[in-house]
């Protein structure tokens, strides 16, 4: 029985007189990973950026549901309480504010958001010792300031390591494969596949099929000028690999 | 009767003033105006000795022969000298045997900005002395500090119980003529604190003054002198809250400490006067001079957060005169709607193998103006000596402006001098990034703005520390734009 988690309708969305999400409609079921691929400039990362409430773009039609609720209004700190993670492709540098710091205050607002009390520090450092090892963080980069001269490669396994602890239920991984090598990239595909459950679904944001190696996708969207123009599984990604994106640009048109 | 602040105010505000001193109230305050005869008065008042009277009146010679000085980034409104009055004091100097006999209304300020002093007696570690328009009221944990040697009172009580040691250091630091509003100071002083820790004595508790401007139209002149004698210790902190008032207050203070050979000073200020409303109309005017001298082997630490005041003009300064003394200055200076603060420190090598270090965060939001002046000075004997400056400024708003004034005078090249500064825009990236994670935009802002301020803040004592972020978060509350 599929549960749904996210139902994203003709989704319309603009910055400045931009039009850049174009009727993009989108279903999700909890426990389904799904990837999102397309060409630059196809609206990607924009797709996440709204999703996550950045107000920078301006909704202009369409809904977001989460969980039977629209969510196309509310704020991005409310969207997080509910359950939804978004992990940057460019995860942004806090200096002087501890990784550990941020996390307590991001996992005791959301408590609060949701009537319980704030965790407890052995508890908490206890989730801390158990979910960094998931991704193989470091454990000085803990205390260190938020992703404040990281390694790419830190940075990224550091997005993964807040989505463990704060265990949401919509995962949106934004081109986390860029400036990754390979090791790294099986470490932190390794995490994500480690969280995935029956509870949960992961969208995927990503140019290049490589990462679908690692974290397989139940779907493989098109993303093209705002819009999905092609769905499929994931052979469609090996598809894609080998003969570019032209063909179905070609086929959208016709 | 208790006595308290509402009651004085309202008796001041109902009484017509008659030329002269009205005594049959509970509080004494001069006519408006500055004279050699108003000055006469306040010294009379105080029962000062005569060398203190001259003191006053030279430096009220020179001080009309001054001119307001218009080199700080700053722009207001002169104050009117003459329309101040310069002494007001309750006149019942009572003695409190406990903190619970302390003005309510005073304990309910405290306890918006989360000092709560039945806490602070519980704890024990600070003793503290309230100026409340310029005298002391309450004095504690005085005993305990006599045993020591120590001595920790008001300036006034230091003139009457220890006038040699006053009349040996007070200025000898900043002396009257330095400038302006340290000769304003000098000549009209009220009160202030008094401090001296014996040789080889270490202050076992935080010693702590909580200043207050209460009375509308009183300026405030305090003089803080701060001895710490051969080997001793001793950390000092100071906090400010003023209540709202439409009318400028002048504030113009000074203060001078003496480290003298091995003795090490920390000294921390919390300052949250008056800024203004959002018009910027109102807040207190804060000019002070601040200025210390090193022995040899000896250390200086000046540590401040300010958030309030309509215009600040202070320079926590650090004389280096001793072989191998340490200097050091640590601030974060946070300005929105209408602040304007110049603000800075001076360190001045003199001897040889001395070291300073200066880091400061400026903060400005809504259409303030922040602006740093220091000057790092190697004098021609100072071999080998050291500083390291980082200035860094941070931006909220697109309206609002930071400056960074840096003045470098070397003339010893055995010398090394560093200086860093950088500038930087609350990031909407960063904002948005909390808020992903849950962490809404008032607390982001909190958060970030601390963590900038993080290496300052740690150099505060604890009960401190956990003061001045909420002032950071008080002050700065919707001002990302």
């Amino acid at each position: 029985m599929k549960e749904l988690l996210v139902e994203i309708k003709d989704l319309e969305c603009k910055i400045g007189d931009q039009k850049i999400l174009n009727g993009l409609n989108l279903q999700v079921n909890k426990g389904e990973v799904h990837a999102i691929m397309g060409p630059n400039g196809s609206g990607k990362s924009t797709l996440s950026s709204v999703l996550a409430g950045n107000d920078h773009y301006e909704v202009t039609n369409g809904s977001i549901n989460f969980l039977g609720e629209d969510i196309t209004e509310i704020s991005p700190e409310e969207r997080s309480w509910k359950g939804l993670f978004l992990a940057f492709q460019y995860p942004v540098e806090i200096p002087g504010v501890s990784n550990i710091n941020f996390l307590r205050t991001a996992l005791n607002e959301k408590n609060k958001f949701h009537g319980k009390s704030p965790i407890p520090a052995k508890h908490f450092l206890k989730m801390v010792a158990d979910k960094s090892a998931l991704v193989g963080l470091d454990n000085k980069l803990k205390n260190r300031s938020v992703n404040e001269g990281f390694s790419g490669g830190e940075k990224k396994r550091n997005e993964i390591f807040q989505m463990a602890m704060l265990n949401p239920k919509l995962s949106i991984l934004d081109e986390t494969d860029s400036g990754l090598d390979i090791d790294a990239l099986k470490i932190v595909a390794s995490g994500v596949n480690k969280l995935k459950s029956s509870e949960n679904a992961t969208i995927v944001i990503t140019h290049y099929q490589r990462l679908l190696d690692y974290i397989v996708p139940d779907f493989v969207h098109v993303l093209h000028e705002g819009r999905i123009i092609k769905t499929g599984d994931k052979n469609l990604a090996l598809e894609l690999e080998k003969k570019g994106y032209d063909w179905l640009k070609i086929d959208s048109l016709n | 009767m208790s006595y308290t602040e509402k009651e004085l105010k309202k008796e001041l505000d109902n009484k017509s003033y008659e030329f002269g001193f009205v005594t049959d109230i509970e509080s004494e305050k001069a006519p408006k105006g500055l004279n050699e005869d108003i000055i006469r008065l306040i010294s009379s008042k105080k029962n000062e000795p005569h060398w203190l009277l001259d003191y006053r009146l030279k430096a009220f010679k020179v001080w009309k022969t001054m001119k307001e000085p218009k080199w700080a980034h700053v722009e207001y409104e002169k104050p009117r000298f003459q329309d101040i009055s310069y002494y007001s004091a309750p006149k019942k100097k009572k003695e409190l045997k406990s903190l619970d006999e302390v003005d309510p209304e005073l304990l309910k300020t405290m306890d918006k900005l989360g000092i709560s002093i039945e806490e602070q007696k519980k704890l024990s570690g600070v003793a503290v002395d309230f100026v409340m328009d310029s005298v002391s009221v309450a004095t504690s944990f005085k005993e305990k500090l006599a045993e020591l040697g120590i001595i920790f009172c008001s300036f006034s009580e230091a003139v009457q119980n220890h006038p040699d040691l006053v009349r040996k250091y007070m200025g000898t630091v900043v002396p009257y003529t330095d400038n302006y509003y340290a000769a304003l100071n000098s000549a009209v002083f009220s009160d202030g604190s008094f401090c001296y820790i014996p040789k080889g004595i270490k202050c076992p508790m935080e010693l702590s003054t909580y200043f207050r401007i209460n009375e509308s139209g009183t300026g405030q002149f305090e003089r803080t002198l701060l001895i710490a004698d051969h080997s001793s210790y001793v950390s000092y902190l100071e906090g400010c809250t003023a209540p709202q008032r439409d009318e400028n207050q002048l504030h113009a203070a000074v203060v001078e400490l003496i480290s003298l050979d091995n003795a090490e000073i920390k000294y921390s200020t919390v300052q949250n006067w008056y800024p203004g409303d959002e018009k910027g109309v109102g807040g207190v005017y804060n000019f002070v001079t601040k200025r210390g001298i090193c022995g040899y082997r000896s250390k200086i630490s000046w540590t401040q957060v300010e958030t309030g005041s309509a215009v600040t003009w202070k320079y926590p300064s650090c004389i280096l005169k001793g072989d191998y003394s340490v200097g050091e200055f640590y601030s974060v200076a946070v300005t929105n709607n209408f602040q304007q603060a110049d603000t800075g420190t001076k360190m001045i090598h003199v001897g040889n193998n001395t070291k300073s270090t200066i880091i400061s965060k400026g903060i400005s939001a809504g259409k303030s103006q922040n602006s740093y002046r220091g000057l790092v000075k190697i004098g021609k004997g100072a071999q080998n000596s050291r500083n390291f400056s980082q200035c860094d400024s941070l931006l909220m708003t697109d309206q609002c402006g930071a400056h960074t004034f840096p003045y470098i005078e070397c003339e010893n090249p055995s010398a090394t001098v560093e200086h860093e500064a950088t500038t930087s825009k609350i990031g909407e990236d960063q904002l948005f990034y909390c808020m992903q994670r849950g962490i809404s935009e008032e607390k982001a802002i909190s958060l970030i703005v601390n963590g900038y301020a993080k290496e300052v803040l740690n150099k505060l004592p604890m009960e401190f520390a956990v003061e001045a972020q909420k002032l950071l978060e008080i002050s700065l509350e919707g001002s990302v734009g």
